[in-house]
C-alpha cells in the first residue's frame, strides 16, 4: 500500500509538488533564520562582549551607575585581590582588566606644533604580559592593517580610519590629553605600533588601544581598574547563566554600603543590549513556533483544496470497502513522505545559504554609519546543530497537522451518497 | 439459493420539516448467478435500493440481507468489510484514480484485501483478460477510451470475484456500440464466474440485456419481468 500512495505522490503533481514547496520555503526560512540569528545575533552580542560587556562585568556600585560618562574616578582599587577572589569564586572563567577612557589625541608636527587634534576613545587592556588572552580574544593581529602588535611600554594602536584622518604612521609619537582618576588633567606621549581596522563602526571611528599598565601610569591608576569582564570558558554568552554568576558574586556583598564595592551586572543589564538580548532569545524560542503555525495553516488549506480534488477519489475507496480511518491514515502516511521529502530539501537549501552567509557574509558596512551599538560590519550566518534538525521537526509537524485537520472531513463523509456522488 | 433478501424495506430521508419516502415496503429476493436491473424513472428509488443492497445505508424499517448478514445491524466497519470482500461497483463515470496505470487500478481492492504479489499478478491478469485489455496494462486512465475505462471499472469490480457486482447506469456515458460490448462482456462474465449483477438503470441498452427486470415506480415494485431463469 505505501508503495501504491508514493507512486500516486510522485505522479501527482499537484497532490506533493504543492505542499512540498510550502515545506520547503518554510523549513528553508526557518533554517536560515535560526543560523542568522545565532549568528549575526549571536556575533553582535559575541563582539559587544568582547570589547565592552563582558559575560559579565565587576565595577564599583557608583562607577555602574554613571557606566556610559566611564568615570575613571570612581573605578576600582585593589584589583589583583579582587581578580584573586573572582578567580576562587568562579574558576572556570576568564577575567580581565580594562579601563575605558576618553580625550583629545594631538598629533604633533616636526617643530612639535599641533599638527592635527581629534576625539579618541581608549581602551586599556593587557597587551603586553606573558600570559594575555586579549590579543586572540580581540582578534588584533587578524585586524592588524599596517605596523605591528604593540612589543613594549608605551606603544599603541589606532583605528585605520582615524590614522588616516589624523594623517599619522606607524611609528610616529602622538600625545593623549585627558584627566587623571584625581581628576588632574593630564598629558600622556605613545607611540603609535600600527592601526587596526575593526570592521566595526563605531570602533573604527577613533581608537586608541593602549597596554593597560601604560594606561595606569598615564592616569594614575595604580592597582585600579574601571571594570573586570568575565567570559564564560566556552566563550558563549547565556543570559542564565550569567544572571546566576552574578547573583552568586553579589550576595557577597549586599550587606556593604560602601559606594566604591564592587557590583557584577551582566552582559545584558548593560546599555541597550538588554532589549538585544532578549530579542536574539525571543527569535530563537518563538521563530520555529511561528513557522509551525504558518506552514499548518498553508498546508491546512492545500489539504483542504486537495480534499475537495480527491473526493472522488476518496468516495471510491470508501465504496470499494477501505475503512474511513484506513484512508484518513493513508494520507497522514502521504503526508509525513511529503514533510520529510520538503524538510530535506529546505534544511539542505537553508544550509546552504546559512553555509555561504558563514563562509562569505553580507556587507552591510554603508548601513552602520553613525551606530551606536557595536554590530558587525557584515551579516554572517552560524551554523550550530540545532539547525540540522530546526527545520526539520517543524517541516514535518505541520504537514501532519494541515492534513489531519482537513482529513477529518473524510469521517463526514456519507457513504449512503456515494453513488449520486460518484455519478458526476 | 438466495444471495440477497429483501423485507417490507422502507426508506424515508429527512426532507426540510417532514420526510421523503423513497421505499415504501419493497419486498425481493436475488439468487446466485442472476442478471437483474432495477429499472424505473429518476426518484422511483433504484439508487437508494442500490445503496442499501451495497451497505452503504441502512432501511429505516423492514429488513436487508446481503450474503447472510443483516445490513441494518452491520456497523460502519463491518459494512466496509462486506463491501471490500464480497461487493463489487460499476459506477456511471468510471471513476478510475487518474494517475495509476490499468494495472494499478485493477490492483487496488487486492491490495485492501492484503493478498501477496504473486496472487495479486495472478489475479490482475486474469481479470483484465477477461475484459480484453492486457494489452494495455501500463496505460493510465486519460490515456483510454470511455468504453475502454468502463472496462477497466468492471476489470476492478470483478477482479476480487465478488458474489455481487451492483452496478448503476454503467453504460449512460457510452455510446451504442460500447455500450452493447460492455453489456456483453457483463453478461459472459455473469455466465461464466456466476457472479450476480444487479443494475440501477433506466437505459433500453441495459435493460435488453436483463435476464429479470424488476420496475420501480414511487418506492415500490409496480411489476416484475423474468426473461431467462439463472
Amino acid at each position: 500500500m505505501i508503495k501504491f500512495l508514493i507512486k500516486g505522490l510522485i505522479r501527482d503533481k499537484s497532490r506533493s509538488r504543492l505542499p512540498i514547496i510550502v515545506v520547503t520555503i518554510g523549513v528553508f526560512l526557518t533554517v536560515w533564520m535560526q543560523a542568522y540569528i545565532t549568528g549575526f545575533m549571536g556575533e553582535t552580542i559575541e563582539l559587544n562582549a568582547r570589547f565592552t560587556h563582558g559575560h559579565v562585568k565587576v565595577m564599583t556600585r557608583a562607577y555602574a551607575e554613571e557606566m556610559n560618562q566611564l568615570p575613571n574616578d570612581l573605578a576600582l582599587l585593589e584589583v589583583s585581590a579582587l581578580r584573586e577572589e573572582l578567580s576562587l569564586l568562579f574558576p572556570g572563567m576568564e577575567w580581565a582588566e580594562r579601563i575605558q577612557f576618553g580625550g583629545l589625541l594631538d598629533i604633533p608636527d616636526e617643530s612639535g606644533q599641533t599638527r592635527a587634534q581629534g576625539p579618541a576613545v581608549g581602551m586599556g587592556l593587557d597587551l603586553l604580559s606573558e600570559n594575555t588572552r586579549e590579543v586572540k580574544r580581540l582578534e588584533f593581529e587578524r585586524v592588524l592593517v599596517r605596523g605591528s602588535l604593540p612589543k613594549e611600554a608605551g606603544e599603541v594602536l589606532i583605528s585605520e580610519a582615524f590614522s588616516q584622518k589624523m594623517l599619522v604612521e606607524p611609528g610616529e609619537e602622538i600625545t593623549f590629553i585627558g584627566s587623571s582618576m584625581n581628576g588632574s588633567m593630564i598629558m600622556h606621549n605613545f607611540t603609535v605600533a600600527g592601526t587596526l581596522s575593526f570592521g566595526v563602526e563605531t570602533l573604527d571611528r577613533g581608537t586608541l588601544i593602549a597596554d593597560i599598565e601604560d594606561v595606569r601610569l598615564a592616569l594614575d591608576m595604580q592597582d585600579a581598574a574601571g571594570e573586570i569582564i568575565g567570559f564564560f570558558g566556552d566563550g558563549f554568552y547565556d543570559d542564565e547563566r550569567a544572571y546566576d554568576t552574578i547573583k552568586a558574586f553579589n550576595a557577597g556583598y549586599k550587606d556593604d554600603p560602601d559606594e566604591y564595592a564592587p557590583v557584577m551586572k551582566t552582559l545584558s543589564q548593560q546599555g541597550s543590549m538588554a532589549t538585544y538580548v532578549q530579542m536574539a532569545d525571543i527569535w530563537a524560542k518563538y521563530i520555529s513556533l511561528i513557522f509551525i503555525i504558518a506552514m499548518g495553516l498553508v498546508l491546512w488549506n492545500a489539504g483542504l483544496l486537495g480534499g475537495l480534488r480527491r473526493y472522488g477519489e476518496v468516495g471510491i475507496r470508501l465504496a470499494m470497502g477501505e475503512e474511513k480511518g484506513h484512508i484518513y491514515r493513508s494520507m497522514i502516511y502521504e503526508s509525513i513522505i511529503i514533510g520529510i521529502v520538503g524538510s530535506v530539501i529546505g534544511t539542505a537549501l537553508g544550509l546552504l545559504l546559512a553555509w555561504y552567509m558563514e563562509t562569505h557574509g553580507i556587507n552591510i558596512e554603508g548601513m552602520m554609519d553613525g551606530a551606536s551599538m557595536m554590530m558587525p560590519n557584515a551579516i554572517r550566518c552560524r551554523i550550530t546543530p540545532p539547525a540540522f534538525y530546526l527545520g526539520f521537526i517543524p517541516g514535518v509537524l505541520s504537514t501532519v497537522i494541515g492534513t489531519a485537520l482537513s482529513g477529518i472531513g473524510i469521517y463526514k463523509r456519507q457513504t449512503a451518497k456515494l453513488f449520486k456522488e460518484l455519478e458526476a | 439459493m438466495e444471495i440477497i433478501e429483501i423485507k417490507n424495506l422502507v426508506k424515508r430521508f429527512p426532507m426540510g420539516k417532514g420526510e421523503f419516502t423513497a421505499l415504501r415496503g419493497v419486498d425481493l429476493n436475488f439468487g446466485k448467478g442472476e442478471f437483474a436491473g432495477l429499472i424505473g424513472p429518476s426518484g422511483s428509488g433504484k439508487t437508494t435500493l442500490l445503496n442499501i443492497i451495497g451497505s452503504l445505508d441502512v432501511p429505516t424499517e423492514g429488513s436487508v440481507t446481503v450474503l447472510g448478514r443483516a445490513i441494518g445491524k452491520l456497523n460502519q466497519k463491518e459494512a466496509a468489510q462486506l463491501r471490500k470482500e464480497s461487493l463489487g461497483f460499476i459506477f456511471q463515470s468510471y471513476n478510475l484514480l487518474q494517475v495509476h496505470t490499468v494495472y494499478e487500478n485493477v490492483e487496488f481492492p487486492l491490495l485492501l484485501l492484503k493478498l501477496n504479489v504473486t496472487e495479486r499478478k495472478k489475479m490482475i491478469m486474469d481479470a483484465l483478460e477477461w475484459v480484453g485489455l492486457t494489452d494495455k496494462v501500463q496505460s493510465k486512465p486519460p490515456q483510454l477510451s470511455g468504453g475502454e475505462c468502463q472496462r477497466v471499472a468492471i476489470a476492478r469490480a470483478m477482479v476480487k470475484r465478488p458474489s455481487l457486482v451492483l452496478a448503476d447506469e454503467p453504460t449512460a456515458n457510452l455510446d451504442a456500440a460500447n455500450s452493447h460490448n460492455i453489456l456483453k462482456m457483463m453478461e459472459n462474465l455473469n455466465q461464466e464466474l456466476n457472479t450476480t449483477f444487479l443494475f440501477a438503470t433506466h437505459d433500453e441498452k441495459v435493460i435488453n440485456y436483463l435476464h429479470r427486470k424488476i420496475f420501480l415506480l414511487d418506492g415500490k415494485v409496480d411489476n416484475e419481468e423474468i426473461i431467462r431463469n439463472h
